[in-house]
């Protein structure tokens, strides 16, 4: 298939669904499940992706376990994303000279 | 109209500097999967977003249906839907159904969260100022990575493929680390993805994604509703 075919679906529906609710919407959502809901799925969406992809996103298990640990650490101290999300790729290029 | 237009360019710049790092870190993805610079620079200035991109750029390299992108993209970026309910709250007069259909397109985590934070009703201007800026890094940023991928040593080039998901660990542990739910949502939604990948291989990566999302959230919202109406759109 080609690709552009892809992006195409991929942008449209990414747009329909910032569009939709910005340009239509003027209530508030009532259902408190639905809410709640919606408030999980940002979190769960990201854990999923990210657990275990991250253990193969070096090509090596150990390089990716390091740069996960120091990742771990690094946003349990609450440091930006940008100082966690390149510490962790330094240190999956560091461990990765040593082995 | 101007000034505003300024106000929110300049808000707009350390969103862009973030985004540099990370849509380099999509590029790099990118180039992995075999994009060009000019595929994955347009995926960028069409999507701009980081997890259904990377999510989008998988499926393309597995050449998988149509119907999983489709509810890839729904699942990773339905969150876009809440925070732009809760922006059309705040929006001044002059945002007018035009202005809607197009300041829309920007409406990410971080340009809400900045939004948000303003105190006065949002206009066009200061939105578009912002989205602007915020474009050229996320895109000039993927540009850069495609280009890196494919002329860094392999030893750079695979390291920073760990950078969106540090990136993505940075967002969701210091609200699990506070929230028991959250918490409760993350681990649950680790376990199931997990669950997927070694027991259950039949199904797609970006299946697995929906299936544990989907699952962790719902359980998530039964166990712990969410009380106040302003915490569901941080």
């Amino acid at each position: 298939m080609s690709i552009a075919i892809y992006i195409f679906v991929m942008a449209g529906v990414t747009y329909l669904i910032r569009m939709i609710p910005f340009t239509f919407f003027r209530k508030k959502i009532k259902s408190k499940f639905f809410r709640s809901f919606l408030y999980y799925i940002p979190y769960a969406v990201l854990s999923a992706m990210t657990i275990p992809a991250i253990f193969y996103s070096t090509g090596s298990m150990i390089t990716s376990v390091a740069g996960t640990v120091v990742a771990v650490v690094l946003a349990y101290l609450d440091l930006p994303l940008i100082i966690v999300a390149l510490a962790a790729s330094g240190t999956a290029f560091f461990t990765g000279l040593f082995c | 109209m101007k000034s505003l237009f300024l106000r929110g360019m300049s808000h707009g710049i350390p969103i862009a500097l973030g985004y540099l790092s990370v849509s380099f870190g999509f590029g790099i993805a990118a180039a992995k999967c075999g994009l060009s610079v000019f595929t994955a620079s347009l995926i960028s200035a069409t999507n701009l977003t980081s997890a259904g991109q990377a999510a989008g750029i998988d499926i393309i390299a597995a050449s998988g249906a149509l119907i999983e992108m489709v509810l890839v993209q729904l699942t990773i970026n339905i969150r876009y839907s809440l925070m732009a309910i809760s922006l059309s709250q705040k929006l001044d007069k002059s945002f007018t159904t035009p202005h809607r259909f197009a300041a829309s397109y920007g409406i990410t985590d971080e340009i809400f969260a900045v939004c948000s934070a303003q105190k006065n009703p949002l206009t066009p201007a200061y939105m578009y100022g912002m989205i602007l800026v915020a474009f050229l890094g996320w895109v000039s940023g993927t540009a850069m990575g495609v280009s890196a991928g494919q002329l860094l040593p392999s030893s750079v080039s695979s390291a920073m493929g760990i950078v969106l998901y540090g990136m993505f660990l940075a967002i969701i542990i210091p609200p699990a680390k506070k929230q028991r739910n959250v918490l409760f949502a993350v681990l649950l939604a680790a376990g199931v993805s997990i669950l997927m990948r070694y027991v259950f291989t039949m199904i797609s990566g970006g299946f697995a994604v929906i299936i544990s999302a989907v699952a962790a959230s719902a359980l998530a919202a039964v166990i712990f509703p969410v009380k106040d109406d302003g915490e569901a759109n941080e």
